[in-house]
């Protein structure tokens, strides 16, 4: 909206920078000439002293909201401030899945509109995101979990999402590896989500990236948010590392941070901060063509292109903001492998990690208004922010040009909470620590 | 893997307990309004730095204690009964 200060030079320079348009031919054409025609993906921008909308936090959500500002909501004046490097949040730490295989009809619509994003996503960003829709497939162990998820594929189905049973011999056909006769808990049979699989997510954050800067964005790194103005109720602007930069809207995309950066607002969030673990093991050959979950416990496993087996479990189960796990979950995840899969036992574990989570108190996201005038969050994401960049992103972008919420996203506010519209996907109640 | 002293146990091993969240919660009185209720059962500081919590010794004592643990260091600061009154030390937050 304000005319850019003269003091500020580099941000008017570093907009004009462009990566030009991806192809295969641009590629074809670099590679005679060395490779020296490529350029930086997105600009490196230096801060204003004012924007329209100011977004913390340079991970997907964030990154994904400044484009859809950008490019459906015609609003360019935005700055996304990262503390760190894009693409080393809990963008580039998780497990990469996208399904929308849920039970609620609120949850199945918006998750399943995100999974249409993904799937036109590298054409909209010139990016290519590697999304495979190898597919999800969710085992189950007892005729009572047969029935839940029978109850869960028939909701998707009757709001026309892919959902398709599979016998005992079918998960077999599919999985080889599964041991389907494990002494402990057997398995019945699965559901499979065809639609559903894995994207890059490191692409997925240069990607928006990029496609947000070329769009008008400024995506400022290395700026971390210590202080959130105010002027009565109304959040004028944020402090920051480089200085204080006014603005009309901020935006919290800080997923396992939220509750730090709400209360430089003042403000309480229903959400507690946990560590969930995820692993990778050494490369091997083609052995699991499916994102595989495993239903006696909390354990996931898909194969990356790179042939790491990716897997992961539960979260530790308290309150945490440690970067790192422990070995109890370490151990029960490599329990619930050897149960399931017992082939991949002489695998090595190449690395483990512990990626920090706004686990929100009925284990569904928040994308709302807050009491405080002129402050949006986005968070609450639990373990499945990732699936739902696209849309998320595209939901808060709506609700800061529209000031209401998208409509595939208005059961996702902070006022559910008080009005007892909790989106309680698992039944556990309002205790974080048990999503 | 934390190690937890147990009032009555001794010190054992995270395993043998279950987390209940946080123990500066109080109950608010039954005519103190929506407001106070959904802050109640609903909102938390979910501080980054020492944090009084519930642990259950289901696989020792049964009894429940009150923890004061750094959600960033892990460190354990004080351990006791549900009824003991435990104090957050000051510093050490970021």
């Amino acid at each position: 909206m304000n005319p850019l200060p003269k003091s500020h030079p580099t941000a008017a320079g570093a907009r004009r920078v462009s990566s030009g348009r991806y192809s295969g031919w641009r590629l074809f054409l670099e590679g005679l000439t060395g490779q020296r025609g490529w350029s930086r993906a997105w600009a490196k921008a230096a801060p204003r002293e004012r924007y329209r909308v100011v977004i913390v936090g340079g991970g997907g959500h964030g990154l994904a909201t400044a484009f859809y500002l950008a490019t459906e909501y015609g609003i360019t004046d935005v700055a996304v401030l990262e503390q760190g490097p894009i693409g080393l949040g809990n963008v580039g730490r998780n497990t990469t899945i996208i399904r929308s295989n849920y039970f609620h009809p609120d949850n199945i619509r918006f998750y399943e509109y995100s999974l249409k994003l993904w799937e036109g996503l590298e054409r909209k960003l010139n990016f290519n995101a590697m999304v495979s829709q190898r597919g999800t497939l969710n085992l189950f162990h007892t005729e009572a979990q047969r029935d839940l998820f029978t109850r869960r594929a028939n909701m998707m189905r009757l709001l026309g999402v892919d959902a398709e049973p599979l016998s005992r011999e079918a998960v077999k056909e599919r999985v080889p590896l599964v041991d389907l006769d494990n002494g402990r808990y057997p398995v019945l049979g699965g559901f499979l989500q065809r639609r559903g699989g894995t994207v890059r997510h490191d692409a997925v954050a240069w990607g928006y990236a990029r496609a947000a800067s070329e769009a008008g964005a400024d995506i400022v790194e290395h700026c971390e948010v210590t202080g959130i103005a105010r002027d009565g109720s109304r959040v004028t602007g944020v402090e920051t590392t480089r200085g204080p930069i006014a603005a009309d809207t901020v935006c919290l995309a800080v997923a396992g941070h939220s509750s730090r950066l709400a209360a430089m607002a003042g403000l309480a969030l229903p959400i507690e901060s946990h560590v969930l673990q995820a692993f990778v093991s050494e490369g091997v050959k083609p052995v699991l063509d499916v994102v595989l979950t495993y239903g006696a416990g909390h354990f996931y496993v898909s194969q990356s292109d790179k042939g790491g087996l990716v897997f992961g479990g539960a979260i530790d189960g308290y309150n945490s903001y440690g970067q790192r796990g422990t070995l109890p979950m370490a151990e029960e995840v490599a329990a619930a492998a050897m149960t399931l899969l017992p082939g991949l036992a002489r695998l090595k574990v190449l690395r483990q990690w512990g990626g920090v989570m706004d686990m929100s108190m009925d284990g569904s996201p928040i994308i709302s208004a807050t009491p405080l005038e002129g402050l949006i969050v986005n968070g609450g994401w639990c373990y499945g922010g990732f699936k739902a960049i696209p849309a998320g992103g595209l939901a808060t972008a709506h609700l800061i040009a529209r000031h209401a919420p998208h409509p595939l996203a208005a059961h996702l506010g902070l006022e559910r909470f008080a009005a007892g519209r909790t989106i309680d996907e698992r039944g556990a109640g309002p205790f974080p620590y048990a999503h | 893997m934390l190690r937890i002293p147990c009032p009555w146990c001794g010190e054992r091993d995270e395993t043998e307990f279950r987390y209940r969240g946080d123990a500066g919660k109080s109950r608010p009185a039954a005519d103190a309004g929506l407001a106070a209720f959904t802050a109640y059962v609903y909102e938390r500081d979910n501080r980054c730095g020492w944090h009084l919590e519930w642990w259950l010794h289901v696989g020792g004592c049964r009894k429940l204690l009150k923890v004061v643990r750094h959600t960033l260091s892990h460190e354990i600061y004080a351990v006791g009964g549900p009824e003991d009154h435990l104090s957050l030390p000051q510093g050490l937050t970021r």
